[in-house]
């Protein structure tokens, strides 16, 4: 054998394969690969900087302010900006950097509830269509065309109008009920990508089950968009959290959320500006700092922006 | 309406000059790595109805080649850094843009490997070789259907005349393959360049749009230069070869002394290491190793780490482009020992 | 085979042990329509009665064009597709009836390498992952060496660097890759290998080196290989035996010197005169078989000899009567055409 062996190699004498570049226990796995992409880009930098200071905020919310956001002497209502207030004060008089800082907790929770399940609803649904195929996908998939034909704010508004009481949880659960059609779809279209290629037909050639295949040789490759997606998806929600909210169908008082600031600040929008202008500017920002995310997450995973 | 065979002449050449002659042709790409040369000095002459093959396997630089004659190469990143193409004695590459872009298409033609992408595919067929007829010479669309039907029968499909209106996809790649050269031929080009026109194809249907290909070159008299990886395939119908290897041009010959007298190792090295259909059963003479990356070149010769003949001066020196004999050159340091078969390899490359 | 002929070549594997033994095997895909309710309005006849047997340190090649169903001879043997009928007997056991967990012990006998070295491989799996993943799926054929050295002795048999095992794959070149889809194969010691055209998206000088390995591995192994390629050259050089196959049939089964020197069935001719030999002074001399038209439709074949839409010779009988694959007066190979004869007989007039 040996001999052989030697045979080869010097018939072959292939020389080192890849660019000296490569060192040789690069790795190719799902986050390895896409951390070293991410950590040039510069958009995955500054959202990721935000992402921090938002999520900081949103769990740890006195680490920012002093203030009670619930302490609201009517004798301080409405002031401008000032170095006492930051943000000025609202109409009962309460601190509104406070009230913006504390509100940061309610959006991320709704934002971050809704897109974590619909992903993985959408990934389990996603990946059973694609992968099994015939009447399950079928089925499946009329069952998503039926849901996507709702618009979610559509569906939302009108199953939150007849809600009396409503918390974080319920306008979670019916954004979560309107929008996973979405991410099975997203999922499906990624499997159908990679089903075919011969490593998942090596592995069935060697008696792999389809749980194994679905695991080791689908998910991997076919999950890069879909969590890309899930980021900016975040995003989207906590937009159509306060959209909701303004609306006057989402979070009631007394809880703090930035929607909530919104609707309040509709009526003194001439009056006092800075009570608009403030929650805008987080739920923007935050917005902002989700989506840039999701784009930076979804070319790092893509294989397909690989340079080969 | 007149409707004459031949296009407007919209350029007038010396027509005493040779067909197309490319003159120390050097184009280079520029990218992030570094600069990557592509061609490297070549020349070569094509006259009427003779037939040029580029020969090279994938990312050889044959396909740029074709690109930079054709006047369809992507600047940037590519640049063309000397080197003269003309035209019935005119150069391409000095003429004004307007009056180039008028040859393409119609006396610098092209078809490529992937018929299916290369037609439109919400588009009847022959509406699309119509539009070569409308477009350039101003046809009605009446005379042009039927110039099309005509063109269609030319390229042997069988009832042009009902299949006129079909779409791409109703058609199987040889039959594709066949619409791409009718709108490629239906101005008469002087040059026709055809860009692995068959490797998508079964045999017995690449066998077909070949014998195609060499009769409608022998109606109008055209040059062809095929672009192709097809050893048995040049050997068919070239006239001419020049082989590519990693972005450079290792040989240039004609077709009859390449095969039966190679002057670069890399050449003599291909030949022997295809299987042949009349061959016996002996252990294939592969070529050592792998085709080096464009952005990370050897030094010296291109094809040195693989080559049995290499010395310290292969390394160290590129060779040039140079003639072996009249009409046959070759980038090899030892070119002629190599022609005449005296060259022996090195020890540890016979082992 | 039948009764022997005078000058019929010897046999080198007569005496050697049936591997696979494959009977009728028939394989109809349902064409459906309508998107909820679908109903069968027909089949394409993908294998139709394919039978042959393969012997110990033999190599079968299936040649045929695209759509002839070799393809799909693979996927039934590797059971990844269930034929409609027909028998598969592994060294006496009959493969197409287990189940679960004897279907799962018998994969370790049968293995695959794949045409695309690019899809075959998990991008996000290291070489040595790849390479080990047999051993995983079969956890009663773990190495008693371990299985990380395994992998490295079976690295250094493919002719690739042992140290290189935590690479991924686009760390490497498409014929490096192809060793590892090779390295994969024989992980289990498999007696059979089914090689789906496994050089055609290699370069020419690459396609050498690895036809070379698996001469070597076969040698050394004692493997048994059905190399299915549409390239006749190929084919002939690795092959022992050739079945040429024809919309799900095979038209002609001999050895290599019957198929390529004395074919009898006129698509074995004329697929054999349309390859083109490398070597411009056989130009002349070579007589091209030029077949009119494409291979007909497999959801629709022709009533009789399937070829007959297509041949020269085509009578009545071959239009009523479906001719068998056997041995035919003054041939010795078995030929499924009523007028099987060494000469082609091919009209000179007609083209």
């Amino acid at each position: 054998m040996t001999e052989l062996n030697k045979a080869h190699t010097v018939a072959a004498g292939e020389p080192p394969p890849a660019p000296k570049k490569a060192k040789a226990q690069e790795e190719a796995s799902l986050w390895m690969d896409a951390w070293r992409s991410l950590r040039r880009n510069p958009w995955f930098v500054v959202s990721a900087v935000l992402l921090v200071v938002l999520v900081t905020m949103a769990l740890f919310p006195q680490l920012f302010t002093d203030n009670d956001p619930r302490a609201c002497p009517l004798s301080r209502s409405r002031q401008e900006p000032s170095a006492e207030h930051w943000f000025g004060t609202d109409i009962q008089g309460c601190d509104y950097y406070a009230r913006v800082i504390y509100g940061a907790a309610n959006s991320m929770a709704v934002g971050v509830i809704v897109s974590l399940s619909v992903f993985v609803i959408g990934v389990a649904l996603g990946l059973v269509a694609a992968f099994f195929g015939g009447w399950v996908d079928a089925v499946l998939m009329r069952l998503t065309d039926l849901v996507f034909a709702i618009p979610y704010l559509l569906g939302a508004l009108v199953f939150l109008a007849v809600q009396s009481e409503r918390s974080v949880w319920d306008v979670s659960l019916i954004l979560i009920v309107f929008t996973w059609p979405t991410f099975a779809r997203l999922m499906r279209g990624s499997v159908l990508a990679v089903i075919n290629n011969d490593y998942i037909t090596a592995a069935r050639a060697l008696g792999a089950g389809p749980l194994t295949i679905m695991r080791r040789h689908i998910l991997p490759n076919s999950l890069g968009p879909v969590v890309g997606y899930a980021a900016v998806f975040t995003g989207i929600v906590i937009g159509a959290e306060a959209t909701l909210t303004f609306l006057g169908v989402g979070l009631q008082l007394p809880a703090i959320s930035w929607g909530l600031q919104l609707d309040e600040a509709k009526s003194y929008l001439q009056q006092l500006p800075h009570l608009l202008t403030f929650p805008l500017i987080f739920v923007a920002l935050t917005v902002f700092a989700f989506t840039s995310m999701g784009e930076a997450l979804r070319d790092a995973l893509d294989p397909k922006s690989k340079k080969r | 309406m007149t409707t004459p065979r031949t296009p407007e002449p919209s350029f007038t050449g010396d027509t005493a000059s040779p067909l197309l002659e490319v003159v120390d042709l050097h184009v280079e790409f520029h990218t992030k790595a570094g600069v990557a040369q592509a061609i490297n000095g070549l020349n070569v002459t094509l006259n009427a109805g003779e037939t040029l093959a580029i020969l090279g396997e994938s990312g050889s630089g044959k396909s740029v080649t074709a690109q930079t004659i054709m006047g369809i190469l992507d600047m940037p990143p590519g640049h063309i850094a000397g080197g003269e193409i003309r035209y019935r004695g005119e150069d391409l590459l000095t003429m004004k843009p307007e009056k180039r872009r008028k040859l393409r298409g119609v006396s610098i033609s092209m078809i490529f490997q992937d018929a299916l992408s290369a037609l439109n595919p919400v588009l009847p067929v022959g509406w699309q070789i119509a539009e070569m007829f409308r477009v350039h010479q101003g046809m009605n669309r009446k005379l042009a259907r039927q110039k099309s039907i005509a063109m269609m029968q030319r390229v042997g499909i069988p009832a042009a005349e009902e299949r006129v209106g079909d779409f791409p996809h109703q058609f199987s790649g040889g039959m594709r393959q066949r619409i791409m050269i009718a709108m490629a031929i239906a101005l008469d080009p002087d040059v026709l360049i055809a860009d692995e026109p068959t490797t998508a194809l079964d045999v017995t249907v690449q066998a077909q749009v070949m014998r195609l290909l060499k009769e409608l070159q022998v109606e109008n008299n055209m040059g062809l230069i095929l672009i192709t990886h097809d050893l048995g395939v040049v050997a068919d119908v070239a006239d001419k070869i020049a082989v590519m290897y990693a972005g450079q041009v290792m040989e240039v010959s004609d077709v009859y002394e390449i095969y039966a007298q190679p002057a670069h190792p890399y050449t003599e090295g291909l030949l022997n290491s295809v299987p042949r259909i009349d061959g016996q059963d002996e252990r294939l003479n592969a070529i050592s190793g792998l085709p080096p990356s464009l952005t990370d070149m050897p030094s010296g010769c291109p094809f040195h780490p693989r080559c049995p003949y290499a010395t310290d001066l292969c390394s160290a020196e590129r060779p040039g482009l140079l003639p072996v004999v009249a009409e046959h050159t070759s980038a090899c340091h030892y070119r002629e020992e190599i022609y005449n078969g005296t060259r022996q390899p090195r020890e540890e490359a016979q082992a | 085979m039948s009764q022997p002929a005078v000058d019929a070549p010897q046999d080198p594997f007569a005496d050697s042990e049936v591997v696979l033994d494959v009977k009728d095997l028939v394989k109809h895909f349902p064409i459906k329509e309508g998107t909820v309710f679908k109903r069968r309005t027909g089949a394409v006849q993908a294998v139709d009665g394919v039978s042959f047997q393969l012997r110990r340190g033999e190599t079968i090649g299936i040649v045929g064009e695209s759509g002839c169903g070799k393809s799909t001879v693979a996927k039934l043997l590797m059971r990844l597709e269930e034929p409609d009928s027909g028998s598969v007997t592994f060294r006496g056991e009959d493969f197409l009836s287990l189940k679960g967990e004897d279907l799962r012990r018998m994969r370790r006998k049968i293995q695959i390498i794949f045409q695309d070295p690019y899809t075959s491989l998990n991008p996000r799996m290291s070489v040595g992952d790849i390479i080990a993943e047999p051993f995983k799926l079969h956890p009663e054929a773990k190495p008693a060496q371990g299985v990380r050295n395994r992998v490295m002795e079976l690295l250094d048999l493919v002719g690739l660097d042992p140290e290189h095992i935590n690479r991924y794959p686009h760390q490497f070149s498409g014929g490096q890759r192809q060793r590892i889809g090779i390295a994969r194969g024989l992980a289990l010691n498999p007696d059979v290998i089914i090689c789906d055209e496994p050089v055609s998206a290699l370069d020419v000088s690459v396609q050498a080196q690895v036809m070379n390995l698996l001469e070597d591995l076969q040698q050394e192994l004692g493997l048994s290989y059905i190399f299915i390629a549409h390239d006749l050259s190929v084919v002939r050089h690795i092959a022992d035996r050739v079945a040429v196959m024809y919309l799900g049939k095979f038209a002609e089964l001999g050895n290599d010197d019957e198929i390529y020197r004395m074919p009898s069935h006129p698509y074995t001719q004329a697929l054999l005169s349309a390859v083109p030999v490398p070597d411009p002074r056989l130009r002349e001399s070579r007589e091209e078989i030029v077949l009119k038209g494409d291979p007909p439709n497999p959801a629709n074949p022709p009533s009789g000899c399937r070829f007959r839409t297509r041949c020269w010779k085509a009578t009545e009988i071959c239009v009523e009567q479906e001719p068998e694959l056997i041995v035919r007066p003054g041939i010795t190979q078995r030929s499924a055409c009523h007028y099987a004869s060494v000469q082609a007989e091919f009209p000179t007039d007609s083209s």
